[in-house]
């Protein structure tokens, strides 16, 4: 694997977005009519792509909430860091000025076989083709004493709004020298490396407001994304602050238990002036309810169309699908999003069909001036997704190299959510 | 600024000639002596360099450390229960700190 430089990145997806313009739908054929279910970052993306990519198709978007709440850059939110309004966006543009009906409703089924999606509301929408970007589900069964009522008292904040904002609330009544206590889910799970940005953000926060507080994650997991980055940042900004704990060592996460506010491992009980626990995950509820999810919990998805394996028809987008090397990233289900709706757009037009480039972004904040990012390419390789070429930041990078990252991490959200919402 | 934290998970009692596990982790940079510092100085080797178990006194495991070892050292082994008493666990550091925990084992 040959390690790319950013700027390198910088024109392979300047090259995408390009392509982007290339599929056309011949005028004057009845429009066909393609269904986006959820409005997150996959869904939106999806949404505006088939409308921008072809005049011929009629994107309906459905979507419960009025606005989304990014997960990313919440953490930042969580350490005081930027408000929550900065990581709120709107629809208004996908409708006026990419011509989406968007639609804030929920869906009640999809039948594949009529080719049609029911809104709870009652109106149906007929489709010809309908990509649903779920996102993720809570397994609640996998953690005793954990469920949705728990998270009223012990936020998960793994879905950004209320629970994110309780968790800053949470933070900010705690008194000096408490113990936040985070439990780290298992794999695979919605933002590999968060957990452990949250965690150093958190300590950032603590260091200036709380300095005799300390921040204990306990992990379902032996080892961590991007370990060696985050033990060399928090030796040098967090010094003694932060402890992790492997599932080896403490034989695993048993329970929670809510009233007491601890965390009880195989050996021992944790008690936390706060828990945040990110609980195990899966396909969200509406993959499940639709029968697009297999065993191991998420959607089988073709690697070129990310049509379901399951379900003809319908294609799954964003943290929900099974996709080989894939992360579940944001910058994931957007790039999914773009290879599905040009699918989408090649089928319905029957032209000829060229492979999708699948890529990742990641800005991680280690501090506010101190951030690190990956840059990743995937293409579709016998029936699966693989990495193609990475570039990775190291430890041991300057004070300069990382604070320009930090810096390019703010533009990166600007241009990645203007791509994505208008 | 804290301390490395030393930890043990242990059980507190066991049948006589029961063999159990015990698993020891501190959280410690382990620093090599091999990295330089943002201005090029050598940051100088940290590690812990030794861990030993006695058993009433008596030592039945110990280990050395050496740089290639990495951080937030994860020991795990295992002992026979003969008689009740004292575990004692040391982390020794570069520069002569020393980390201790104690735990009470009943054998019955």
């Amino acid at each position: 694997m040959r390690a790319r430089t950013r700027r390198e990145f910088g024109r392979l997806t300047g090259a995408m977005a390009l392509a982007a313009l290339g599929p056309r739908l011949a005028a004057g054929e009845a429009k066909a009519r393609v269904v986006v279910v959820g409005g997150g970052i996959g869904g939106a993306t999806a949404a505006k792509y088939l409308a921008a990519s072809a005049r011929t198709i009629e994107v309906t978007l459905v979507e419960p909430k009025p606005n989304y709440t990014t997960c990313f850059f919440s953490n930042l939110y969580l350490a005081g860091l930027c408000s929550f309004e900065s990581l709120t966006h709107g629809y208004k543009t996908l409708a006026q000025r990419y011509g989406i009906n968007v639609i804030h409703d929920s869906v009640a089924a999809v039948d594949p076989v009529a080719k049609t999606v029911w809104l709870k509301s009652g109106p149906k929408l007929p489709y010809d083709r309908v990509v649903v970007a779920p996102g993720i589900a809570f397994n609640y069964d996998a953690l005793a004493g954990y469920d949705e009522a728990a998270t009223q008292v012990i936020p998960h904040a793994w879905n950004a709004g209320p629970q994110t904002q309780l968790l800053r609330r949470q933070l900010e009544s705690m008194d000096d020298g408490g113990v936040f206590v985070l439990v780290a889910p298992p794999n695979p799970f919605r933002c590999p490396p968060a957990p452990y940005e949250r965690a150093s953000l958190i300590a950032y926060y603590f260091k200036q407001h709380k300095p005799g507080s300390r921040i204990l994650i306990l992990d379902a997991k032996d080892n961590f994304n991007s370990q060696d980055l985050f033990l060399d940042a928090w030796e040098r900004h967090y010094r003694g602050m932060i402890e992790w704990l492997p599932a080896q060592f403490t034989g695993g996460i048993k329970a929670i238990d809510v009233k007491e506010r601890s965390v009880r491992t195989a050996g021992e009980t944790f008690k936390a002036a706060i828990a945040n626990v990110i609980p195990p995950q899966q396909a969200g509820q509406f993959a499940q309810q639709i029968g697009l999810v297999d065993q191991s919990g998420w959607c089988p998805v073709d690697p070129i169309t990310f049509e379901s394996k399951l379900q003809p028809g319908i294609h799954v987008v964003g943290d929900a699908a099974s996709a080989g090397d894939m992360p579940k990233s944001a910058f994931v289900a957007n790039s999914q999003a773009k290879a599905c709706a040009f699918a989408i757009v090649e089928a319905l037009a029957a032209s000829e069909r060229a492979p999708p480039h699948l890529f990742n972004t990641c800005y991680t904040f280690l501090s506010p001036d101190d951030a690190v990012s990956n840059a990743v390419s995937f293409k579709p390789v016998a029936g699966t997704i693989k990495i193609i070429d990475n570039f990775v930041s190291q430890v041991q990078e300057s004070a300069e190299t990382r604070h320009r990252a930090a810096r390019e991490a703010q533009s990166w959200y600007a241009a990645f959510t203007h791509d994505t919402f208008g | 600024m804290f301390a490395p934290t030393p930890r043990v998970q242990v059980p507190s009692a066991a049948a006589s000639g029961e063999v159990f596990s015990v698993k020891t982790l501190i959280s410690h940079r382990m620093e090599t002596g091999l990295r330089q510092d943002e201005h090029g100085n050598v940051i100088p080797r940290k590690i812990v360099n030794k861990f030993i178990c006695r058993y009433n006194g008596v030592v039945v495991f110990s280990v050395d450390l050496h740089e290639a070892m990495a951080a937030n050292p994860f020991i795990e082994f295992y002992l026979r229960a003969t008689e009740s008493g004292r575990l004692q666990f040391v982390w020794e550091e570069d520069g002569g700190g020393i980390y201790e925990l104690e735990h009470q084992l009943t054998v019955a």
